[in-house]
């Protein structure tokens, strides 16, 4: 009732193309941005800030980054985490060594650096596939653990390896509360999130997921391997790798190559099968999933004990997060393989019946 | 279908759950002194990490039950973040929403990361025997507070001990010793200290990282067996150590010529290894072990036999164990400090706190006073030492426990006082910190 599309006619070509053809999905995301971007800074607490939605923005980022190699080109990775610690130590190196350098040009120049790499190690896409080009992007992780743990300068020769930047700030704007930290981050989550979407309906995301479908028959019909798989890496990387600026300039402030390992790379390849493969919007449920729930269950559990009268210890509540977790996420593969934009897609269509189911 | 409908129940509930919390964590702050406590209880380095947090609030509750800082009650809550630098960032920021008095992570990596964070939240960071070993100028690390020990000392004395061995400084001339340590920050601490005194005495030094959490190690001792240093020294933390004993075992290296940084030097990395690591060194950050002393009596006698205690009764009076509590008395201490000048029998804040803990006089008297003799040396801070002292011994495993040598160490303070001052103005032109004067100070 709600939710049609009846009477919504389309009269010229651009509006036949834009991104949401619906009009209750184009208000329901700018309600949501401008939800996020006006009110959510009134309400939010500077916990929730610091410690929830700041890294959500950033994981979502580099979630989405993931899921276009992923989800949209098909190119299993697990060097997430490695193309993090790129951007974000390209972006320290290019800040402190350039005089007069602004921000965001660092951030996005971390985010180039990082899409060289990821070329770099996308080479043997080309001629393995599936698990296979998975252990080979494992090479890598420990390539890049192994580079900021021992050349000296890329951490400014700093003696316990940990490095640190301060003040940030563009055009003036000294970027320095929470909330202002938020906003920015927001921002590129919001721009970044823009052109995901648009690649992705563009020739560029198309012969990503003709290659993904079946790579001969894509190579059949005139689409080059070479350079929709790479550019699929390089894109990929470029999102991931602003991702990690952000993460290490505006989330921890001060980081080392341990922020950026292994277990990062696992953390956002199960945030993409999680949140739904080739979804933009997965990508988001997916960070969602695997960065708030824990701290979720971790403040949640010993509130539900101290309800019932029992005090659990605080060991036992870690063991139960994980449990927890851990089944969850069983729970959820079992019931949506595709991930849980499945779940909202079905939502939709379900509204879209409602109320007179046939 | 239906089973989707749960689903889509149960994802809804839980982010409506979210927001409920989240909102209830801004709770009303209570007329008691708060501490939060960091605990990594699970994950590779719980062996360790859990006598810490035992010592650590038993100690609040011993506090407790002798009637509190001047009759203020202490209250305290765990947070559990497993050694991982995010989580712990978590945990600060769910905490410090409570009133902390001072934040304590028993982790470098987060105290790298809380470096920046607290002089804007205005609650000081101990560190008692970790962190940063520049934050002793307290000048520039205005809320850091290295107290009783850094890994600069920790390395300097390792120095002067091998030397002592060795017969003489002018000994050293020619000697090869490897550091096996934690590749992360806390490893990599000791380093420049250790480059700094074989420039000085001309000996060799070898690094050999270990990646966390250190259980694979084959491949460092065999580099030891080819290149045969002539001391050890270990700088490793919860499974690494004994994984370093047994890999010493395999390869023959003789335990005695290893020497560990004193968390390194504790029973859970040594229990293991039992009899096969007979003979291995290790420093103590002040006295170590003390179960006879009169504070772990105490400790039996009004939280234990209450059914108060948070660990098993074996355990108080280990070194680790003790470590938690010595960091947990430094803490109460400096509240009990900033009442004599902020007021008795008041709930003091972080930054009142900070105060007292830069002003700590802790003598022989006040310490044996409060059961610590046998436990603890004096430490008197200041503006611009923010650690204390430096009082430091070598304990040898017997095969079935830690015996402590006669002899005390202090670091050289010429040597490190130079290196201090310049990683320190380093730091502080990078973060563009204007030193604090010494008028200042006074403040």
């Amino acid at each position: 009732m709600l939710y049609r599309e009846n009477g919504q006619f389309k009269t010229t070509y651009a509006a036949d193309q834009q991104i949401f053809t619906i009009a209750q999905d184009r208000w329901f995301v700018i309600g949501v941005v401008a939800f996020a971007a006006l009110i959510v800074p009134m309400l939010a607490d500077e916990y929730m800030f610091r410690a929830i939605l700041i890294p959500f923005l950033i994981l979502s980022l580099a979630a989405l980054g993931v899921n276009l190699l992923v989800g949209f080109c098909g190119q299993i990775t697990l060097g997430a985490g490695a193309f993090m610690a790129v951007g974000a130590y390209a972006a320290y190196n290019f800040l402190i060594r350039i005089d007069g350098m602004p921000l965001v040009a660092a951030l996005l120049l971390g985010g180039l650096t990082s899409a060289g790499m990821g070329i770099l190690f996308g080479i043997p896409s080309l001629r393995v596939r599936g698990l296979y080009l998975a252990v080979a992007t494992l090479a890598a992780q420990f390539f890049c653990d192994w580079a900021f743990l021992r050349i000296k300068w890329f951490t400014n020769d700093s003696s316990s390896g940990s490095v640190s930047v301060s003040e940030l700030s563009m055009f003036g704007w000294v970027i320095d509360s929470p909330a202002e930290k938020y906003l920015f981050c927001l921002g590129f989550i919001v721009l970044f999130a823009l052109i995901a979407a648009n690649l992705t309906r563009a020739t560029i995301g198309r012969q990503w997921m003709a290659i993904r479908d079946m790579d001969v028959a894509a190579e059949v019909i005139g689409i080059r391997p070479m350079y929709s798989k790479l550019s699929a890496f390089a894109v990929s990387s470029f999102f991931v790798g602003v991702a990690g600026a952000l993460w290490g300039f505006v989330h921890l402030g001060s980081w080392e190559p341990a922020a950026f390992s292994v277990d990062r790379s696992f953390q956002l390849l199960f945030m993409v099968i999680i949140g739904g493969m080739g979804s933009i919007l997965g990508s988001f449920f997916g960070a969602a999933f695997i960065v708030i729930l824990p701290i979720f269950l971790n403040q949640f559990l010993p509130a539900i004990g101290s309800l019932v009268g029992i005090t659990i210890s605080t060991a036992a509540v870690s063991h139960a997060e994980l449990i927890i977790f851990g089944s969850l996420i069983v729970f959820f593969l079992i019931v949506e393989p595709h991930g849980l934009a499945r779940l909202w897609a079905i939502a939709k269509e379900k509204l879209r019946l409602w109320p007179f189911p046939h | 279908m239906k089973f989707r409908a749960l689903a889509l129940a149960a994802a809804i509930s839980a982010v409506g759950l979210t927001s409920a919390t989240v909102s209830t964590s801004a709770v009303a702050q209570a007329k008691e002194q708060f501490f939060p406590v960091l605990v990594y209880r699970t994950g590779a380095y719980a062996a360790n990490g859990n006598p810490w947090a035992n010592g650590y609030v038993d100690y609040l509750k011993l506090v407790n039950a002798r009637g509190g800082i001047n009759g203020v009650k202490l209250s305290f809550e765990e947070c559990e973040f497993g050694y991982a630098t995010d989580r712990g960032v978590e945990c600060y920021e769910r905490l410090k929403g409570k009133g902390a008095t001072v934040f304590q992570p028993l982790s470098t990596g987060v105290t790298f990361a809380l470096t920046d964070k607290a002089p804007v939240d205005k609650i000081p960071l101990v560190t008692a025997g970790y962190g940063r070993s520049e934050s002793q100028d307290g000048s520039v690390f205005a809320w850091n507070f290295p107290l009783l020990g850094t890994y600069w000392v920790g390395a300097d004395v390792a120095v002067q001990h091998i030397a002592k061995q060795a017969g003489g400084l002018d000994k050293l001339k020619g000697k090869k010793i490897a550091l096996v340590y934690h590749d992360s920050p806390f490893g990599k601490e000791p380093i420049p200290a250790l480059q700094e005194r074989a420039k000085l005495h001309g000996f060799e030094l070898q690094l050999l990282p270990v990646a966390h959490p250190g259980v694979e190690q084959k491949a460092t001792w065999l580099q030891i067996r080819q290149s045969k240093p002539d001391n050890v020294l270990l700088w490793g933390w919860g499974v690494m150590n004994s994984t370093a004993l047994k890999e010493a075992q395999a390869t023959g290296f003789s335990r005695d010529k290893m020497l560990g940084i004193w968390w390194a030097g504790a029973e859970p990395d040594v229990k293991d290894v039992g009899a096969g690591a007979k003979g291995y060194q290790a420093l103590t950050l002040q006295h170590s072990a003390e179960p006879n002393s009169k504070v772990v009596k105490d400790m039996l006698e009004m939280v234990h036999a209450k059914g108060q205690g948070t660990g098993p009764k074996d355990e108080v009076g280990s070194v680790l164990y003790m470590r938690g509590l010595i960091s947990s008395m430094v803490a109460v201490e400096g509240v009990r400090k900033a009442q004599e000048r902020y007021g008795k029998g008041k709930v003091m804040t972080g930054e009142q706190t900070r105060w007292g803990l830069e002003n700590l006089t802790l003598d022989q008297k006040t310490l044996d006073g409060m059961g610590f003799a046998g436990v603890m040396r004096p430490v008197q801070t200041s503006c611009l030492d923010h650690m204390g002292s430096s009082w430091v011994r070598i304990q040898t495993w017997d095969g079935t426990k830690w015996t402590p040598g006669a002899d005390w160490y202090q670091a050289d303070e010429k040597l490190l006082r130079g290196m201090v001052l310049n990683a320190s103005r380093k730091y502080a032109e990078e973060k563009k910190i204007t030193p604090r004067t010494p008028e200042q100070c006074k403040l």
